[in-house]
């Protein structure tokens, strides 16, 4: 039986963690279907038609999917579990609120936040913020599985999948979306940027956020910060990277004003390339830092701008 | 309404977790344990509603060793009404948690559950969804912020991109995000009052439930390690490094 990936998109774009997940998918050895749950997402199922390993692509296009709501979103699984022998879908906000309920009533444990696949019933998936990798295996029956995406590549375009219409489940009426804030950003996102500067407790206040800002806008890098950060009301609760907040892997994280608590590293510990600015020679940053810079913040960044225009960025 | 927190006792957040030797799990012996903090930010969130009015009684869960009862006496110190210890032996997975869980409601007839939306040792984030959907209830995960009408309750969530708005019908599960509210310390005078307050024993065959687990873990690994690398002194020796190694 196949394996089925529940995308990630918002109507218009599926999500780079869509694609991560097919790949993650593909390991378990059998054919991968994506479903696209939303409502007007043709470009969506094509986008998601062109993935490499995908053989088939479901649509549910029905104003019920229109915003992805989880009670909505579990019985719709479920109308088409028995046909697959895995569900998985990224570990997105999204994600981590309608998988345990579909693993809930196929009476499955969920594997969470899968790093590796061992083997198609093996997995590592991290525990304590990341402290320690746990291996873990699955028994008979169905797995339903969330994968951290920043741990597996993109899947390639390099497919052309069969798109198939599939019939909405029944709307169990209990919830209801109102509405959302967004926050409009024209830089990239936060979990698929290739450079991140997060900024922590030691930038102060939010109006000193904007001298990071200036800085991702030379780098076309994403912001993001630490929980202090977000707690002292200086940025918006997305911006948070940590063991609780986002996870992310660039392929350079910049940290500015962050001491290093262990539920930071948590979040940012798989980039490839670690850069701290700090005032504090002994912050716990610098132990994981690849470059570490001893320095105010308030004087460094505004050279470091300086610095990267002199260099044409 | 009655509200019911199910609240766990793990290592506590500030302690560096050590894998054991044989790789068979983490060194719980004398390490620090506490309250999950997301189950605090639970047990608050019910305390106030009690405050306003709004429940009746908050009702504090425990799936776990004998030990969990300081954990829920924690909860009692912070304002809970009494408790209920399942007493446990081992790991139990989050499905099983939420088999128990929604015994427990169906026993308890709660108006809202209001959990943490993950506990800090295993990073599952399940157990509240999975009771939801057990119980064929509704779920705000997430929650920023709280409103609890009559019979459904508005939810303010931490999602992905911002926040979102969902309302939900009573009875409900509810799971907590960092910045819904700030849990109080317990004074002397409650902690002194929590012992008084009484704790229920119970087992999970009582509520009919196989708490062993179904996944096997087959080894507990220490990461790779990361080493620290270069410290400089200034920004265009700090820029230059960077290009070096490419990243810039």
């Amino acid at each position: 039986m196949a394996t089925l990936v529940i995308a990630e998109h918002d109507n218009r774009i599926l999500k780079d963690a869509t694609a991560k997940t097919v790949t993650a998918a593909s390991q378990l050895g059998a054919g991968v279907h994506i479903l696209v749950a939303g409502q007007n997402c043709g470009a969506v199922a094509e986008a998601a038609a062109k993935l490499a390993y995908v053989e088939k692509v479901l649509v549910a296009d029905d104003a019920l999917y229109a915003k992805t709501v989880a009670e909505t979103m579990e019985a719709l699984i479920l109308s088409l579990a028995d046909k697959y022998d895995a569900i998985l879908a990224p570990e997105t906000a999204n994600g981590k609120n309608y998988l345990p309920r579909v693993a809930a009533k196929l009476d499955t444990p969920q594997i969470s936040e899968i790093v590796k696949v061992i083997a198609p019933d093996t997995f590592e998936r991290p525990i304590y913020a990341g402290n320690a990798i746990q291996t873990v295996q699955a028994g008979t029956g169905k797995k339903v599985i969330s994968v951290r995406s920043t741990a597996f590549k993109a899947a390639e375009q390099t497919g052309s999948a069969a798109i198939e219409k599939v019939a909405a489940a029944a709307d169990p009426g209990t919830s209801k979306f109102i509405g959302e804030e967004l926050s409009k950003s024209e830089r990239p996102e936060l979990t698929s940027a290739k450079i991140v500067i997060s900024g922590g407790r030691g930038l102060q206040s939010a109006e000193n956020f904007k001298l990071l800002e200036k800085i991702a806008d030379k780098l076309h890098a994403a912001v993001g910060a630490s929980r202090a950060a977000v707690d002292a009301g200086f940025v918006p609760n997305e911006y948070q990277v940590g063991q609780t907040g986002k996870v992310v892997a660039p392929d350079l994280y910049i940290a500015v004003g962050i001491s290093g608590a262990i539920q930071h590293l948590a979040g940012m510990k798989d980039s490839k390339v670690i850069a701290a600015i700090n005032k504090d020679e002994e912050a716990p940053i610098f132990q994981i830092a690849d470059v570490g810079l001893v320095a105010d913040l308030f004087t460094a960044i505004p050279e470091m701008a300086e610095e990267l225009t002199k260099l044409g960025t | 309404m009655k509200v019911l927190v199910p609240v766990k006792r793990v290592i506590d957040y500030n302690v560096k977790v050590r894998v054991k030797a044989d790789q068979t799990g983490v060194d719980l012996a004398n390490v620090k344990m506490s309250m999950n903090p997301f189950d605090e930010i639970a047990v608050e969130e019910a305390v106030r509603l009690k405050e306003k009015g709004k429940a009746s009684e908050v009702i504090a869960v425990s799936i776990g060793p004998a030990q969990a009862s300081e954990t829920i006496r924690t909860a009692l110190a912070m304002g809970a009404d009494r408790g209920i210890l399942v007493k446990t032996e081992g790991e139990v997975e989050p499905l099983a948690v939420a088999k128990i869980l929604k015994a427990i409601c169906e026993a308890e007839q709660p108006g809202l559950v209001i959990a943490g939306k993950q506990a800090i040792d295993d990073d599952a984030n399940q157990t509240g969804q999975m009771l939801a959907a057990l119980l064929g209830w509704p779920q705000a995960t997430f929650a920023h912020r709280l409103e609890l009408g009559e019979t459904s309750a508005k939810v303010e969530r931490e999602i992905d991109g911002g926040l979102q708005t969902v309302q939900v019908t009573l009875p409900a599960v509810i799971t907590t995000d960092l910045r819904l509210n700030e849990p109080r310390y317990a004074s002397l005078p409650n902690i002194m009052k929590a012992k008084k307050k009484p704790i229920d024993e119970k087992t999970p065959a009582e509520y009919g439930v196989d708490a062993a687990p179904r996944l096997k873990v087959l080894k507990v690994s220490e990461p790779l390690g990361r080493q620290g690398g270069v410290k400089v002194k200034t920004v265009a020796e700090f820029v230059a490094k960077l290009r070096d190694i490419g990243a810039l």
